[in-house]
């Protein structure tokens, strides 16, 4: 898919989207609610045909963001969808690998290092942290200090 | 499958932190054949995320080549691609060359390393021997330039640190009609044995809807007929001003992704010699006082595949946010597909075809479902060797020979 055809097509998803920002070219962003993550990667994996790269997990202090990075191959695009998880207390958004298996991982570490909730996971079980590591202590989080 | 029993494995198996890349697999077999891979990780996690944040900018790619220790240029390239799309920053015409010369020497030496491991996991040491050997002058010419044989600490925020100086050229070059013409020995052993062929053909399939959906990159997915490529799709560095191809396969087996590796190793010796005859003349680095607030996405092919850094600064200057993706994140879950089903004497192979270190390779455990048997690494390397030998035998095969050494 060539840049322009994906430029038309992502205006499909608009009604998903809180924005999208074009950075440097080829570095698209889709910003959405948590709760229209799953509707966003499903158009952009399922329909699009975009390849899934990873995902990024920030504690942006008065939320959570996560961000799943794509790429369209064909236009050397990255397209990320910026997912906000405005619940501090209990993050909590839907879990994209019974969509894409590729994801199962890098879910289970966001679950690890910032205490995420991915509903519908189907092994959301420590990944990264040692079996002996305390319950509740999320390294990533920026109040946990280096 | 009891709970205990898979606890006595993991007392078991081998762990050494000198190694890269600490992974554990557990398969459930059931006689010969896998029913199930399981895989723990982290075993040797540095936080190197986190610890990024605590850096400034221009400390960072040497801690980012620091990830791995043979992909030692393409991690702070993507990095520092990334810090340069939230700067604006274009680096000199000569800086994105000596970052094209380094990432494709470093392929080749990568791609060496793996052709020796993958004779080795199949009983051929010879090729082991040669192909490491081959390697050597590789390391030595990046020693040359950078200063390292790994950990090349080459690349900054708006260029290079050190510069490829003239006279070395002719001496590159020199080398890489050497490598050359090892390389074409060891394709053509690889490709016209027919042992090889018996060993390693439909062997860990992974077919292309799975590389698909399992998101893999690289030479893993080039085998599996997906011809995607960071160089191509998105070019950086010097890669559009050259002359080249992307390597894709279509079987997805074993097979498919040596000749892949093997193929790719003449293309990145064709780069490397265009970038040499090409280099331009100039500084390799522009000054980069502040990085403003804002996001990247940088991302380099490295040889196993593409690798993925995502930054956000808040303007200070320290990044607020650096993630970090290497190829085997992404390749090493597909095992679950490639290696169910398969028999035990090709998990091993199958393995180590994705590349993701050899250390990986070495933390595997058999249990057995109805003998409860655990077999160890050396046990696994025994039944990959003696397939090889059997399947020798059956078709009365002479012993490789390795000419012109």
């Amino acid at each position: 898919m060539q840049q322009n055809e994906l430029n038309r097509q992502l205006s499909r998803i608009q009604a998903k989207l809180t924005g999208i920002d074009r950075k440097a070219g080829n570095r698209v962003f889709l910003s959405c609610e948590a709760e229209n993550v799953y509707a966003v990667c499903r158009f952009l994996f399922s329909e699009l045909g975009l390849r899934f790269v990873i995902s990024t997990g920030i504690d942006a202090t008065d939320c959570f963001e996560v961000l799943h990075h794509f790429s369209n191959d064909e236009s050397g695009c990255v397209v990320t969808v910026k997912a906000f998880v405005r619940n501090r207390e209990s993050p909590e958004l839907d879990s994209i690998t019974p969509l894409i298996p590729g994801a199962e991982w890098i879910e289970r570490e966001m679950h690890d290092l910032l205490g995420i909730t991915f509903r519908n996971h189907p092994n959301l079980e420590r990944l990264i942290l040692a079996d002996d590591w305390p319950e509740g202590v999320y390294p990533l989080r920026k109040e946990v200090q280096t | 499958m009891k709970e205990s029993q898979r606890k006595s494995v993991l007392a078991v198996g081998p762990f050494h932190p000198l190694q890269e890349e600490m992974e554990f697999f557990q398969l459930t077999v059931d006689g010969e054949k896998v029913t199930d891979v399981n895989v723990r990780l982290s075993y040797n996690h540095r936080g190197i995320e986190k610890l990024s944040e605590t850096l400034q900018f221009d400390q960072v790619p040497y801690l980012v080549s620091r990830v791995c220790g043979i992909c030692s240029a393409s991690h702070p390239l993507a990095y520092v691609q990334a810090v340069e799309e939230i700067a604006g920053v274009k680096p000199p015409d000569r800086a994105l060359y000596v970052r094209t010369i380094i990432n494709e020497l470093e392929r080749i030496h990568s791609h060496l390393l793996w052709v020796g491991l993958g004779g080795h996991f199949i009983g051929y040491d010879t090729v082991f021997m040669w192909a490491w050997k081959y390697r050597e002058p590789v390391l030595d010419l990046l020693e040359e330039i950078t200063g390292n044989r790994n950990n090349y600490g080459n690349v900054k925020v708006g260029g290079c640190r050190e510069d490829i100086p003239d006279e070395l050229i002719p001496k590159i070059n020199q080398e890489l009609d050497v490598i050359e013409k090892k390389t074409e020995m060891l394709t053509k052993a690889v490709l016209d044995d027919p042992v090889l062929h018996a060993r390693l053909k439909g062997v860990g399939i992974l077919k292309k809807d799975d590389a698909i959906k399992y998101a893999v990159t690289g030479p893993t997915a080039r085998g599996s007929g997906i011809a995607i490529d960071v160089r191509r799709d998105d070019p950086y560095a010097a890669y559009a001003d050259l002359d080249w191809k992307v390597i894709s396969q279509p079987e997805g087996d074993v097979f498919a992704k040596a000749v892949v590796r093997l193929l790719e190793t003449f293309e990145s010796i064709k780069m490397v010699r265009q970038a040499l005859a090409r280099l331009p003349k100039g500084p390799v680095a522009v000054d980069v006082k502040e990085i403003p607030p804002g996001e990247g996405c940088g991302h380099a092919e490295a040889p196993r595949g593409e690798t993925f850094h995502y930054v956000r600064s808040d303007g200070g200057n320290r990044p607020v946010r650096h993630k970090i993706r290497a190829p085997s994140y992404v390749n090493v879950p597909s095992f679950k597909a490639s290696c169910i089903g398969a028999d035990i004497a090709d998990v091993t192979l199958t393995l180590a075809a994705v590349d993701p270190c050899y250390s990986c390779t070495e933390r595997i455990a058999v249990v057995d479902g109805h003998n409860a048997v655990v077999h160890d690494y050396e046990e696994l390397l025994r039944l990959s060797r003696e397939k090889t030998a059997l399947i020798k035998k059956e078709i009365g095969a002479p012993e490789m020979k390795l000419e012109g050494c």
